[in-house]
């Protein structure tokens, strides 16, 4: 393990620029959010959690994929993407960590999505373990360790240093081009510093969430259960849950004309939407109950069914401080699996 | 190297055939002439046109043609109002095969087949009826039974009148819903014409159309004795992707472009009822 002085901070993002591109929680206009670094950016590694999920990085709101220019009958495709620069994204934490795993297995999965693995491809993780996780945050419900995020390099930070270790190849390329600027040690104040974080962590109001309904085999029960109807009833529609949320995938492909042809992009879309299954014929998801029930049904029964018992919610709470309307996953887990909600 | 999923590639329209006042057969092949790829009975493709949209279709042709594919379109909306528009040396873009085909190597072989079809519903099963054709010897006897609102609506009618119904060890049983000048056959709707028709129920079943006939007509073969476990059916969802990335056509723990459109009946009883 190694560490550097928080102090010199600025010297590892600035040698790690040099070769690759940095992207790191920012604050601009009073949020903060993973934006590239430069030279006098005000970073803010101490922020739990950035407003938008990291997975802007690798899955953008929107994304240029080809165009197409037609002259008379003919079509010529032109692909549009540019050549991916190696970056890091630094200071993930845990439970996003734990949400590029979910969106791996969606985008890498046989067939591959192409555009997703070039960004993935090109991206160096240095994860940074929590040490003041908040109230709305429950990743232990999912089995995610804070204090111990994987990624290609796992931090820790504390009042005066960051703790730096390499897990994979990836990492020790990283690690190699700026061991220079550290020095060895850091054991001894990672471990207490987990303890600590751990204590704080079983005491969190969400931490006794029940997830043992949230099963298969109980799809159909669950489905048709008659407490959606309460659940969804204030639900606006506005998809603010499903932009914010690290691990919603859902896109839509559209085409734009320009000048110089048409361009055919994607852009994230949202289940939480009335077009969303529209169709000349008609419409699959009538209501907003059944939009609201098909977002929590795919996180906490489809995505596990599919993918070996992985919830597809990672507990960042981020659903929990941004609805307008005060609805989020916690309240579904709790009226489903049994509880009340107070 | 791994392929482009969602990168398509040109298509040539080299034949239109108006089917029905609103369903034309289009005839496309690559710009080298040649078919633009492989594909099993029942899979689908996105055929678009660039700057309106993109829309998935059954490719209806069989995969036994070697020279081309074709698409039956319904004329109901912006990009399959242009289609209609398109003529002989047009382009299009169309990327595929997507998902799952109906087993006709595997659960098919060797068996009674009875295709029902309603309307535009034909498209997905002429690529089946036709697969069996070729293969003949590896199936038994083959029932068709097709109906349309009227004789006009029938999809492919010249190659069922002139080909199917001449085929040996092979019945063709056409219904339209109102009587009309000209017309021999059955007069009815599809659901209560299976029934009167005592089929067998021991035959693999097939059954392709709008989500009513579909109903009635499963209503009506499981009271005949037919099992769930060898009645199939295609599903129809929105989708963009194609490859059970975008998330549109969920459905309970399955992505109808990836997992179906083919589907067996007690596999949907699983699903959530939601589609
Ligand atoms: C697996 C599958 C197989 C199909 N096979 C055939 C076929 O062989 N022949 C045929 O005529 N039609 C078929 N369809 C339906 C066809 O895709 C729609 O009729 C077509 O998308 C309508 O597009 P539009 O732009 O003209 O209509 P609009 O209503 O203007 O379309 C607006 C948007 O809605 C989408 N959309 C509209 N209707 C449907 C629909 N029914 N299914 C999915 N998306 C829709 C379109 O993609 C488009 O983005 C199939 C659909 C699916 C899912
Ligand atoms: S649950 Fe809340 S954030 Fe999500 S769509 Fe409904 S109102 Fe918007
Ligand atoms: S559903 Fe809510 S808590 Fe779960 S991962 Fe998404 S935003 Fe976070
Ligand atoms: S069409 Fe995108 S997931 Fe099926």
């Amino acid at each position: 393990m190694f560490k550097i002085r928080k102090e010199n901070l600025n010297d590892l993002y600035a040698k790690i620029s040099e070769s690759m591109g940095l992207y790191i929680p920012i604050k601009k206009a009073g949020e903060v959010n993973y934006h590239v670094w430069g030279e006098g950016k005000e970073v803010s590694l101490e922020t739990l959690k950035t407003v938008r999920s990291p997975k802007d990085a690798f899955f953008p709101q929107t994304e240029n994929m080809m165009k197409f220019k037609t002259e008379g009958k003919n079509i010529d495709i032109i692909d549009v993407r540019d050549e991916k620069r190696p970056f890091v994204l630094f200071g993930v934490k845990a439970c996003d960590y734990k949400a590029i795993e979910v969106l791996d297995k969606v985008f890498l999965m046989d067939p591959v999505d192409t555009y997703y693995k070039a960004r993935r491809d090109a991206i160096t993780i240095v994860t940074l373990a929590c040490s003041k996780p908040e109230e709305s945050c429950f990743c232990s419900v999912f089995g995610i360790d804070a204090t111990a995020p994987c990624g290609d390099v796992t931090a820790w930070l504390d009042e005066n240093y960051l703790y730096w270790q390499a897990n994979t190849q990836k990492g020790e390329e990283l690690t190699g081009k700026v061991s220079a600027l550290f020095e060895k040690g850091g054991e001894e104040e990672v471990k207490s510093q987990q303890e600590q974080t751990k204590t704080i962590l079983a005491k969190l109001p969400f931490a006794t969430l029940d997830l043992s309904r949230f099963k298969p085999e109980n799809l159909n029960e669950l489905f048709n259960a008659p407490e959606w109807e309460s659940l969804s009833e204030a639900c606006l529609g506005c998809g603010t849950c499903t932009f914010v949320c690290p691990t919603c995938q859902c896109f839509d492909i559209r085409d734009f004309k320009t000048r110089d042809g048409v361009l055919r992009y994607r852009c994230w879309d949202s289940c939480m939407y009335s077009d969303f299954t529209l169709m000349a014929h008609g419409n699959s998801r009538t209501t907003q109950m059944q939009r609201y029930r098909q977002r929590f049904m795919h996180k906490l029964v489809y995505y596990p069914s599919q993918n070996d018992g992985l919830y597809s919610c990672v507990g960042c709470g981020r659903c929990v401080n941004k609805c307008p309307q005060r609805l989020n996953i916690v309240k579904v887990i709790n009226t489903l699996g049994g509880k009340k909600n107070d | 190297m791994i392929e482009e999923n969602l990168i398509p590639k040109v298509g040539v329209i080299t034949n239109v055939r108006k089917d029905t006042p609103d369903v034309k057969t289009f005839r496309v092949v690559g710009t080298d002439g040649k078919k633009l790829f492989k594909h099993m009975p029942g899979q689908c493709a996105m055929v678009s046109v660039p700057g309106v949209g993109e829309c998935m279709f059954s490719i209806t042709s069989s995969p036994t043609n070697e020279e081309y594919m074709e698409f039956s379109i319904k004329k109901c909306g912006c990009v399959t109002e242009v289609i209609h528009s398109m003529e002989e040396g047009s382009q299009v873009t169309v990327r595929g095969p997507y998902g799952r085909n109906f087993p006709v190597e595997e659960d098919f072989k060797g068996k009674d087949l009875l295709f029902i079809a309603g309307g535009i519903g034909l498209a997905p099963l002429r690529s089946v009826i036709n697969y069996v054709r070729h293969y003949r010897n590896n199936y038994g006897k083959v029932v068709v039974v097709y109906g349309a609102r009227s004789a006009d609506d029938l999809v492919d009618f010249e190659e069922i009148k002139t080909e199917w119904k001449n085929e040996p060890n092979f019945e063709v049983y056409l219904t339209i819903d109102r009587p009309q000048e000209g017309w021999n056959d059955h007069v009815g709707f599809v659901p209560s014409y299976v029934k009167e028709l005592g089929l067998d129920p021991n035959m693999t079943a097939v059954l392709c159309g709008p989500p009513i006939m579909i109903k009635f007509t499963l209503a009506g073969l499981l009271e005949l004795g037919f099992d769930k476990s060898r009645v199939y059916t295609t599903l129809e969802l929105r989708m963009k992707c194609g490859i059970g990335k975008c998330g549109r056509c969920n459905v309970g723990d399955k992505f109808v472009c990836k997992d179906g459109p083919v589907f067996r009946m007690d596999q949907l009883d699983e699903l959530p009822d939601e589609y």
